[in-house]
């Protein structure tokens, strides 16, 4: 039996930026609120000294511990799914900060398109246009009306970034100037200026000079260290909950941080959330904490999981296209980041140094800009090239007619360790009816829980789209003059591996209970003092990174929480037709 | 001189105790090669995972066909790179410590995808299976342990398992050699700290400059700059 905890007015789980910013919001306006993180707690003082490849990229030391949890993946229904077992395959964060520590730091909107997808495609192409089977719709809320959460939240992370021609309107200019280029960066630009694009810096979240935030919590200049993605920083400037929100939510006495502690269940009585069962890892005793509203932002995997595992809303079932638990799961896989990498033979580059986000990229080919008239994509996709300083490990770079080990491969690797640029396409992915999650028969966590099971597989859509960004990043290499262009290979299935933290869907926001699991407040339909933020309210994966726009998306709901504790009830109307019927 | 690296000075082989120090059992050690010098890190160079020596004879002369001595430097051995993979293979990577190993298993090809980890041994399992079935494959084809045949036959039999051509218990060849692969690129250039990587020579090799504050400062410069590399140790006690 659980141990019983006193009531307070909002348990949140998890501490990347989906619960730590949520946290936050509310502990500043003075409710009281408890944080149950799986992992151990964190300050820049853990990463002190942390520069190590071995370490962080190859080992994973910031990612879950799969040995208590992981899920399963397979392609088709009747597979049979295998888990995902090793780090390698799996990346999800697991400590005080999440995979928002340890995240690069791109930090991208979605164009207006993306929120309103589903109608804007029907607008621009016809309705026919869309392939049966694909369950494209709207998220219930527009980019004017999303646009002042972006704004709080790049102010929060202290984005630095640049003008960007094509970019949607703004509110504010970010709050950063732009990081410095590199000569890498400028062949990339000048290349893509000669073609009649619209380069800019990638929007990053290493500080491009010092920075105090709204909340008045401090960070420090970017000092392009390089141990960037998968670390956290060293000098506590790059954008991090556990520099920002989770600091602010400590100082207002409001919040109590509870590390260690893995949420199993969400209690309810069938119409509210009562609060949340979760395990203290130290001495293994159950807790049940109480509260008035239960948020989950412990990223895509558990926030669907967990409502499954508490049977909460109607589970997706394929066979019916009934239900909303577990729809819409959708990722950027192997299909994306593929592009082409340039050698050159006698052009060395300093890419040992660099940062997170440092890059560049254009929007002529996203979804706003491009068109897919005769196409046989839908969609669109943005190029970047990346500067996060490589290590070693990583950089062994071959031109693809070389072995993968032996005298030649030595000789190669050594000769182009430094003369190797890659420049890939990030697409949107669109969401299917075979594509979703739900609870696995099978495997079960440390507890005896059911695993989470993915089912998805690459579509058409998925390899035409990733082909012809090979084509787009082709001809921005070639005219960046490399010597050797290599095409990276388009897979034609699924590898499952979920690397790189892009995985989102499941708990889809939307205006219609029918297909979607929250309103535009997250709020979920079916249970309203439960809001689930973060990734899992994606309804497809727009062309973009996804963490601005998770960012803001948890500032939203923050502001939802706030307006249901004072007032109660569903916060936005229900309505339909913002989809295809099937 | 039999064991000479293991006792300092060399004065075993004359003692009246040579026959009982110099194991028989041990005599295989003395194939390695010994400096004359020994400084503190060569005490880190025994073993703690591989039991059999001989497993560790196989393994050494595998991973430098995999990463070979050439012009541009030394090879996997030269940096210190089966001394690596034993600790590393001691360790939680080698145990699969933060990794689902619960059954059930679809092994052994059973699995749709290859590559899949799907099997209920851990990688020093998988790597002990693979270095002794390199052995059984040598003897079968050549006649000779894989040590004793040339560079050209290592490399393919090492390529037949690189293939998956060859069948090993629990586990696809392919796999195998993969973590092996993986084992030899990550020894010769990670950290020092490991093991590998001796005298940060993997490094110089790439021109790599090893963990430093930061590059602000030559971020946007033209040339290439090349740095004398700086290990783990310099940046934590600096
Ligand atoms: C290497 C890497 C680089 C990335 N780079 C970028 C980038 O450049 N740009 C970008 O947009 N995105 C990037 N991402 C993705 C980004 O990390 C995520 O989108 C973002 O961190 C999600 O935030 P979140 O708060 O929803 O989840 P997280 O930050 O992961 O936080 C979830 C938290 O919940 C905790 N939790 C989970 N389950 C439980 C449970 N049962 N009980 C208690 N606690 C639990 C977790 O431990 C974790 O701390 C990257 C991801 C990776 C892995
Ligand atoms: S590159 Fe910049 S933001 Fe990233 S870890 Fe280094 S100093 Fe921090």
């Amino acid at each position: 039996m659980a141990i019983k905890l006193d009531k307070v007015d909002v348990v949140v789980v998890g501490t990347g930026w989906s619960g730590g910013i949520v946290s936050a919001e509310l502990a500043k306006a003075g409710y009281k609120v408890v944080g149950l993180e799986r992992g151990k707690e964190k300050s820049v003082n853990d990463y002190l000294g942390s520069k190590d490849e071995l370490r962080f990229t190859q080992r994973y030391d910031m990612m879950q511990d799969l040995s208590k949890e992981t899920i399963t993946s397979r392609s088709e229904m009747d597979e049979e799914a295998q888990p995902v077992r090793t780090q390698g395959e799996m990346m999800v964060g697991n400590d005080v900060g999440g995979g928002s520590a340890h995240w690069a730091g791109c930090t991208f909107r979605n164009n207006p398109f993306d929120f309103e997808v589903y109608s804007k495609t029907v607008e621009k192409y016809g309705e026919d246009k869309i392939p049966e089977g694909m369950t494209l719709q709207d998220w219930g809320i527009t980019y004017d009306e999303f646009e002042k959460y972006y704004d709080r939240f790049e102010k929060t992370a202290g984005t630095s970034g640049e003008d960007d021609p094509l970019a949607p309107p703004r509110s504010n200019p970010y709050p950063n100037p732009p990081l410095k280029s590199s000569p890498a960066i400028n062949l990339f630009k000048e290349a893509a200026e000669n073609l009649g694009y619209h380069p800019y810096m990638i929007p990053a979240g290493n500080m491009s000079e010092a920075y105090e935030n709204p909340d008045g919590e401090k960070l420090s200049q970017c000092q392009f260290c390089s141990f960037c993605s998968h670390y956290g920083c060293d000098f506590g400037a790059k954008s991090d909950p556990v520099v920002t929100v989770i600091p602010t939510a400590q100082k207002t006495g409001n919040y109590e941080l509870r590390p260690h502690s893995y949420a199993r269940r969400v209690v309810h009585n069938g119409e509210k959330a009562t609060g949340v069962i979760y395990v203290d890892m130290k001495t293994g005793l159950e807790y049940e904490q109480p509260a008035d509203v239960v948020v989950l932002g412990g990223f895509t995997f558990t926030n669907t999981r967990l409502l499954l595992l508490s049977e909460i809303g109607k589970p997706y079932n394929p066979e019916t296209r009934e239900g909303v638990i577990g729809r819409n799961f959708v990722g950027q896989f192997n299909n994306t980041f593929l592009g082409v990498r340039g050698f050159f033979n006698d052009k060395k580059f300093n890419m040992y140094g660099g940062a997170g986000a440092l890059g560049a990229t254009l929007r002529d080919f996203t979804v706003e800009h491009i068109d897919i008239e005769g196409k046989n994509f839908l969609h669109g996709g943005h190029p970047e090239i990346r500067q996060y300083g490589l290590g070693p490990i990583q950089s062994l770079a071959v031109p693809s007619d070389t072995p993968s080990w032996g005298a030649e491969f030595k000789n190669n690797s050594v000769k182009y360790a430094n003369s190797m640029l890659h420049v890939w396409f990030v697409p949107g992915v669109m969401p299917w009816w075979h594509n979703y999650t739900s609870l696995d028969p099978t495997y079960k966590d440390a507890f005896g829980d059911p695993l989470l099971r993915i089912t998805n597989k690459l579509t058409d859509q998925d390899i035409n789209i990733a082909k012809y960004g090979i084509e787009v990043t082709k001809k921005i290499m070639e005219e960046m003059g490399a010597d050797i262009i290599d095409e990276d290979e388009v897979p034609e299935k699924f590898d499952h591996i979920y690397s790189g933290g892009h995985y989102a869907g499941g708990v889809a926001m939307g205006a219609d209970p029918e297909t979607s699991a929250v309103n535009n407040y997250l709020q979920m339909w079916d249970m309203e003092n439960l809001f689930v933020t973060g990734g899992s309210a994606f309804p497809h994966f727009s062309d973009y990174h996804p963490t601005g726009t998770i960012g803001a998306l948890a500032y939203r709901a923050a502001e939802g929480v706030e307006e249901y504790l004072k007032k109660g009830g569903l916060l936005a109307e229900k309505k339909t037709k913002t989809h295809k019927m099937a | 001189m039999k064991n000479a690296g293991i006792f300092t000075g060399g004065i075993v082989g004359g003692s009246i105790l040579g026959g009982i120090l110099s194991n028989p059992f041990l005599k295989e050690e003395s194939e390695s090669s010994q400096p004359a010098v020994e400084s503190a890190e060569d005490f880190q160079e025994a073993r703690i995972f591989f039991d059999r020596f001989e497993d560790f004879v196989i393994l050494r002369a595998a991973v430098e066909r995999i990463y070979p001595e050439d012009d541009n430097g030394p090879g996997a051995v030269a940096l210190g790179v089966p001394y690596f993979i034993d600790k590393q293979l001691a360790g939680s990577w080698g145990t699969n410590a933060k990794e689902y190993m619960q059954n059930p298993f679809k092994v052994n090809g059973d699995s749709e995808d290859v590559m899949r980890y799907e099997t209920p041994l851990n990688r020093g399992q998988i790597i002990i299976e693979g270095l002794r079935k390199i052995d059984a494959v040598s003897e079968e084809q050549f006649g000779e342990n894989f040590v004793n045949i040339d560079g050209e036959q290592q490399d393919e039999i090492l390529q037949s398992f690189d293939n998956g051509e060859v069948e090993l218990t629990g586990v696809s060849s392919q796999q195998f050699f993969s973590i092996l692969r993986k084992m030899t690129i990550e020894g010769a250039f990670a950290d020092p700290l490991y093991g590998g990587n001796k005298n940060m020579d993997g490094w110089r090799m790439v021109e790599y400059p090893g963990p430093r504050p930061g590059f602000i400062d030559i971020i946007e410069e033209e040339e290439f700059i090349k740095m004398d590399p700086l290990g783990l140790k310099d940046y934590q006690q600096s």
